[in-house]
C-alpha cells in the first residue's frame, strides 16, 4: 500500500547574521505497509516521528525539504498526488483535541471530515452518525465542543474524523499519548480493528509496550531512520529475533525487563551508524559508514554486525 | 449572569465617580477663566462687577469642593446643568449634537470594521505573499498618518482641486436644519466619515491578520489540510469563526478611540457634532457641558466594551459568565 524508499528530511534554519544550516531529523528512512497490516513505528519522543505521518500527507511546512521516494499503490506521491489523495485515501489521526477546532461543534467537525472525503451533503451526515455510534459515542456528544470531551473520548472522535471517509491508509500519531490503560487499549483496539477490516494502519508512538501486542510489524526509529523493520513477535525475552543492537536495547529497557538505561540521542554520528557511539559492538566500521538496510523475508536491519 | 449584571453595574458606578472627580479636578486646574471665555472680545467693555455678577451667576466664588459636591448633587437629581456657551441644558445640546455625530461615526466604525476585517483576513490567509506585503505596507503607512493631516489631504483632494464635496460643515451654509435634503447630508458626511474610517482601519488590518495568521499555523489548520481541506476551506470553515471573535472585540473596544478620532475630524471639516462641542466646551470653559460630554462618552465606551464582552461570551462557548468579570 505504502512504501517509503529512503525519505529524507531536512530544514533550513536561519543562524546568527546569514548563516544557514540544515537540519536532517529524518534520514535515509525506509519502510512499506501492506494493506490489512499495521505497522508501529516506535521511537523516543521528539525524534522527528510525526514528520514522517506530515511528509506522507505533504503538510510539511515551507521551509522543509522531502527526498527520497513515497510510493503509495506502487505509483509516486507527488505533491498533486498528495492533495488529492488526503483526506479520502489517507486518513490521519492527529495526536490529541489540540487538533480539532476549539469553536466548531464535533459533529460538524466529523460532518465536514466527511464531505471532504467527497461524500455530498446528506451522505456526509449520515456518515457521520455511523462513524459517531462506530465509536460509541452518544448522538449528544456531536452537540459539544472539543474543550467538554475526555481524553479518551477525544481520541474516539479524531478516530470518527479520519474513517469517517473510506480512506486506504490510516496515519495514527502517538494514539495512547495522555490516555490511561484502559483508554489506549481502546484506542489501539479500533486501530486494529481498521487493519482487520482490510486497511493499512501505521502507527507512530514512542510506546513499544502499548502497541506491541496489536502490531503485525515493528519498525524501529533512531537518529533519524528506521534501524529494523521485523514482525512484532519477534520483541519476546528470547532476543534473538531482534538483528539490531538498538532494537535489543528499546526491548531491554521496558521497566518489566532489566529496566537497562538507553541513552538514546536524536541525533546520530555525522557520517557513520546513528547508533554507533552508544552501541557496545560498534567499530571502526560503525563509525565510517551508515550500514545499508539488510533485508531478511520479514523486514531488514541496518547494522555492520547483524 | 445576574452576578455578572451586577458586577458590571458596579464598575460603571465607581468609573464614572473616578472619571467626573479627575476630570473636574484637572478643570479646576485649567489656566483658562471661564469669565474670560465668556466674554471673548469684549473684555474691555466688561466692568469688575459685571464679571462678578457672572461669576456669582455660575457658582464660580465658591471653592472648588463645594462647586463639585453641588455640582454632583444635581447630577445624581439627573440635573446636567446648563451650557454656558449655549446657554442650554446640556442633555439638551449633548442630545443634538449626538445625533449629529452618530451618522459620522457609525458610519465610519461599520466601513473601518468591515474593510480592515476583509483586508486582514486576506493579508494573513496569504501570509508572505505580494498580497500580504501591499496590505501591510498600507496599514503600517496609514497607522502612522495623523487624522487632521489626512483630513486636510482629503479637502485638498476633493473640495479644493476636484469640487466633488463641500469644504465644511454638515449642511450647506444658509440652509435650515429641516431643510437639508439626504442627499446633501450624505454628500457633508462623505469626507469626515472616510477620514475617520481611514484612520481607524489599520489597527482593524493588522490585528485581524496577526489572528489570522495564528490561525493558519494552528494545529487544528494543519489537521484541516491533513483531511484534504485547501486555503480557502480553512479561511471559511475555521479561520473566520475563531477570527470575527477578536475583530468584533477590538471594534467595540475601540469606540473610544473613535469618541478622540471624531473630536479631529469634525475639527477639521468643522462639522457641528459632539467632538467640536467637545473642543468648544473645554476651550471655553464651559465646565458643565464638558463634564455632561466626559460621563456620556465614558458610558458610550464602557457600553461599548461591555458589548464586546458580552459578545465573547455568546460566541466563545469556553468562557462561561460567572468567571472573571
Amino acid at each position: 500500500m505504502l512504501r517509503v524508499n529512503d525519505l529524507t528530511i531536512s530544514f533550513t534554519r536561519y543562524g546568527r547574521g546569514v548563516s544557514r544550516d540544515a537540519l536532517k531529523p529524518v534520514c535515509g528512512l525506509n519502510l512499506d505497509v501492506k494493506p490489512g497490516e499495521l505497522l508501529a513505528v516506535i521511537g523516543s519522543s521528539g525524534s522527528g516521528k510525526s514528520l514522517l505521518a506530515h511528509a506522507i500527507l505533504g503538510i510539511l511546512p515551507g521551509n522543509c525539504r522531502v527526498e527520497g521516494g513515497l510510493l503509495f499503490r506502487g505509483e509516486p506521491l507527488t505533491p498533486r498526488r498528495q492533495k488529492a489523495l488526503r483526506g479520502r485515501s489517507i486518513a490521519l489521526i492527529p495526536q490529541s483535541v489540540g487538533f480539532l477546532n476549539p469553536l466548531v461543534r464535533l459533529g460538524g467537525q466529523v460532518r465536514r471530515a466527511a464531505a471532504l472525503s467527497g461524500m455530498a451533503g446528506g451522505q456526509a451526515r449520515h456518515a457521520a452518525d455511523a462513524a459517531f455510534s462506530r465509536y460509541g459515542l452518544a448522538p449528544a456528544v456531536s452537540r459539544y465542543f472539543p474543550h467538554q470531551v475526555s481524553g479518551g473520548m477525544a481520541r474516539r472522535v479524531l478516530s470518527a474524523t479520519a474513517t469517517v471517509g473510506d480512506a486506504d491508509l490510516i496515519i495514527a500519531d502517538e494514539p495512547t499519548t495522555g490516555l490511561h490503560r484502559e483508554a489506549s487499549r481502546e484506542s489501539l483496539g479500533f486501530l486494529r480493528a481498521l487493519a482487520d477490516a482490510g486497511k493499512s494502519v501505521l502507527v507512530i508512538t514512542h510506546d513499544l509496550k502499548a502497541v506491541l501486542p496489536w502490531a503485525d510489524r515493528v519498525a524501529v526509529f533512531h537518529g533519524g531512520t528506521t534501524v529494523e523493520l521485523t514482525a512484532a513477535a519477534n520483541f519476546s525475552n528470547d532476543l534473538s529475533g531482534l538483528r539490531h543492537p538498538y532494537s535489543r536495547a528499546m526491548w531491554m529497557a521496558l521497566p518489566e525487563n532489566e529496566f537497562a538505561a538507553e541513552h538514546a540521542s536524536t541525533q546520530g554520528g555525522e557520517q557513520g551508524c546513528p547508533f554507533s557511539y552508544l552501541c557496545g559492538c560498534s567499530d571502526a566500521a560503525c563509525a565510517a559508514a551508515p550500514p545499508a538496510p539488510v533485508l531478511f523475508e520479514d523486514g531488514f536491519v541496518r547494522c555492520h554486525h547483524a | 449572569m445576574l452576578s455578572y449584571i451586577l458586577r458590571r453595574a458596579a464598575h460603571l458606578l465607581t468609573l464614572l465617580a473616578a472619571v467626573s472627580i479627575l476630570c473636574f479636578g484637572l478643570v479646576s486646574l485649567s489656566p483658562i477663566d471661564p469669565v474670560d471665555a465668556y466674554v471673548g472680545a469684549d473684555v474691555f467693555k466688561v466692568g469688575p462687577e459685571q464679571r462678578e455678577k457672572i461669576a456669582q451667576r455660575w457658582g464660580l466664588d465658591k471653592p472648588p469642593v463645594e462647586r463639585f459636591t453641588a455640582w454632583a448633587g444635581n447630577m445624581l437629581r439627573g440635573d446636567f446643568g446648563t451650557s454656558a456657551i449655549f446657554n442650554e441644558p446640556v442633555l439638551d445640546v449633548i442630545g443634538k449634537r449626538f445625533m449629529v455625530s452618530l451618522w459620522l461615526m457609525s458610519l465610519a466604525w461599520v466601513l473601518s470594521g468591515l474593510v480592515g476585517f476583509a483586508l486582514g483576513v486576506a493579508a494573513g490567509a496569504m501570509e508572505g505573499t505580494w498580497i500580504d506585503t501591499s496590505i501591510r505596507f498600507y496599514a503600517y503607512l496609514l497607522a502612522g498618518t495623523p487624522t487632521f493631516w489626512l483630513g486636510l489631504l482629503l479637502l485638498i483632494i476633493f473640495s479644493v482641486k476636484l469640487q466633488l464635496t463641500p469644504i465644511c460643515c454638515a449642511a450647506p451654509p444658509g440652509v435650515l436644519p429641516g431643510d437639508v435634503t439626504f442627499w446633501q447630508a450624505v454628500q457633508h458626511l462623505l469626507l469626515p466619515a472616510a477620514t475617520l474610517s481611514i484612520v481607524g482601519i489599520s489597527a482593524v488590518i493588522m490585528h485581524t491578520r496577526q489572528k489570522m495568521t495564528q490561525v493558519m499555523h494552528s494545529d487544528y489548520a494543519l489537521f484541516a489540510r491533513a483531511q484534504g481541506e485547501r486555503t480557502p476551506g480553512i479561511v471559511r470553515h475555521h479561520a473566520v469563526r475563531n477570527v470575527v471573535l477578536p475583530a468584533i472585540t477590538l471594534q467595540f473596544a475601540t469606540l473610544g478611540e473613535l469618541f478622540g478620532g471624531s473630536i479631529l475630524a469634525e475639527q477639521v471639516f468643522s462639522y457641528p457634532g459632539l467632538g467640536r462641542a467637545t473642543v468648544e466646551a473645554g476651550v471655553r470653559g464651559d465646565v458643565p457641558l464638558l463634564l455632561g460630554i466626559v460621563l456620556v462618552s465614558a458610558v458610550f465606551v464602557f457600553a461599548g466594551n461591555t458589548v464586546a464582552d458580552i459578545l465573547y461570551r455568546v460566541v466563545d462557548p469556553r468562557i462561561g459568565w460567572e468567571r472573571a468579570a
